[in-house]
């Protein structure tokens, strides 16, 4: 099942597709760009994943890692689909990147990888946005890099994992205004999902509504304003994003 | 919507916090009251926001990996597991112990983005104490989540203090307490970004949202503790904050 979670009329709805449009709980049925879209859930604590896939790896030149690299996302960054990321004026390289979020159903402490995918409740698709001329080497990348207001992307569904045939087979592209420019595939993570709950579970507990964002892989470029950013998933959907301006936002 | 009027602290086993006086919360404590965080939102963590801690880098700053001193605030998040309060049981994972670092909680009372400096207070619903507990780490380039985010690592309380109580928060004087022996003092008036300054530099990017709570930084030199030590934190005259370390087989023989 896919559930949305859309704004329309004074209130917050559940939503669920309709051909190519939007129904909402209470049955009404519009077109998806009556409605606003927020993130298909209030996620908990975010993590994402640095260089989850080898080529991407390769492509910012880094070596082979100890343990995933990790880092945590506060809940002001994150906006739904067809949202707007703003790019700053003074910057040379924003980019995006169209990963698998990982969505945690059930509490998880020490959960061994053989029986991780028991704690996942489903997916969704991440835009994890970077403005790589911010990159400074403490505590890197900070959350001016990767925390700000409207970088983080997610949407427009929230597919529950029994959906999902082998969630290690799933292509992932990214189009800018209509050409694509990254597409990869989850059978390249350096650390699979199940890792990974295995992982952050074994120093701390997990909880139903937290994210796992899951990494990119190769072909990230610059994005400018005007620029409409789509990230698709085998199975998920298509995440819309346009790049604003800074006179957008009255800077 | 978060606001404070008094002292906020909520009571372990009380369905919601209570808003008192400090003579109030010193009572209620004193009744060996363990108490929740009084706080629910997002926790900040500031790193190097103390000259000291600076100076201690020295010349490292413009070496591999580092590069160039800072410039931007350096930010990482307490995740919800973190969250504790007074009294909690904190077990040490190993044998290297856990860092007690004693902060100013600047708690966010009114959604703040882009914040000017001259206005900044105008969104602090109130201050608290925030043991910000890791595992003792040299490296702060590229850190492993791990050192930070284990549950209970972030202990906050006991209570919010609301900021007309505060007269001025950048010269408040913090302290820790190991085993009752003075372990660590400091004081905010040697960061490098004032609270108010800060949140400037801070919301110019992300927004903050009320009961959110950002640390203005440990000052260097936090002590660490051992499993069986128990630390007591305090800021100037306010309730102080106590933390039971633990070892890992005595924190599962407490819960069977």
């Amino acid at each position: 099942m896919m559930r949305g979670r859309v704004a329309y009329a004074g209130a917050i709805h559940e939503a669920t597709p309709e051909g190519g449009r939007v129904r909402l709980a209470d049955g009404r049925v519009r077109e998806e760009h009556e409605v606003v879209w927020l993130a298909p859930l209030e996620p908990g604590t975010i993590f994402a994943l640095g260089l989850n896939y080898a080529e991407h790896a390769k492509e910012l030149q880094f070596s082979k890692q100890e343990e995933p690299l990790v880092f945590l996302k506060g809940p002001g960054t994150v906006i739904g689909h067809r949202g707007t990321t703003r790019r700053p004026a003074d910057v040379t390289f924003m980019h995006y990147e169209c990963e698998l979020a990982v969505v945690i159903g059930r509490t998880a402490q020490n959960v061994k990888r053989e029986d991780a995918m028991q704690y996942v409740a489903g997916y969704t698709i991440a835009n994890d946005y970077a403005i790589r001329d911010y990159l400074e080497n403490y505590y890197r990348p900070n959350l001016r890099v990767k925390n700000r207001d409207g970088g983080t992307v997610l949407g427009p569904w929230f597919v529950d994992a029994a959906d999902i045939g082998d969630v290690n087979a799933l292509g992932l592209r990214t189009y800018v205004n209509g050409e694509l420019k990254q597409d990869g595939n989850t059978r390249d993570f350096v650390t699979g999902i199940a890792e990974l709950i295995e992982y952050l579970s074994s120093f701390m507990t997990l909880a139903p509504g937290d994210v796992i964002l899951t990494g990119t892989p190769e072909g990230v470029v610059n994005v400018n304003a005007g620029d409409e950013v789509v990230c698709e998933i085998d199975g998920l959907g298509r995440l819309v994003n346009t790049i604003a301006s800074d006179a957008d936002y009255a800077r | 919507m978060f606001s404070v009027a008094d002292h906020l602290l909520h009571v372990e086993g009380e369905a919601l916090p209570r808003d008192v006086n400090a003579a109030a919360v010193h009572a209620l404590l004193a009744t060996c009251a363990a108490c929740r965080a009084p706080v629910s939102g997002a926790v900040y963590g500031t790193l190097l926001n103390d000259r000291h801690a600076l100076e201690a880098l020295g010349e490292a700053v413009n070496a591999p990996p580092y590069k160039a001193p800072p410039r931007a605030p350096i930010l990482y998040l307490k995740p919800r597991n973190t969250l504790a309060g007074h009294r909690a049981r904190v077990i040490v994972p190993g044998n290297e112990g856990v860092q007690v670092g004693a902060s100013l909680g600047i708690v966010i009372g009114r959604t703040a983005a882009r914040v000017a400096a001259h206005e900044a207070f105008d969104y602090v619903a109130g201050y608290t104490l925030v043991a910000d507990l890791s595992v003792p780490h040299a490296s702060v380039y590229r850190p492993s989540v791990r050192f930070r985010a284990r549950d209970n690592f972030c202990v906050i309380g006991p209570a919010v203090v609301a900021r007309s109580h505060v007269a001025n928060p950048d010269q408040l004087a913090l302290a820790v307490n190991v085993e009752g022996r003075p372990a660590f003092h400091a004081t905010t008036a040697t960061s490098v970004r004032s609270v108010a300054q800060l949140l400037a530099d801070v919301t110019d990017f992300m927004t903050l949202a009320p009961g959110d709570v950002i640390t203005l930084g440990v000052p260097h030199g936090a002590p660490v503790v051992q499993a069986g030590e128990r630390a007591t934190l305090a800021i100037g005259d306010w309730a102080p904050l106590e933390i039971e370390f633990v070892a890992a087989h005595a924190a599962q023989g407490a819960q069977a």
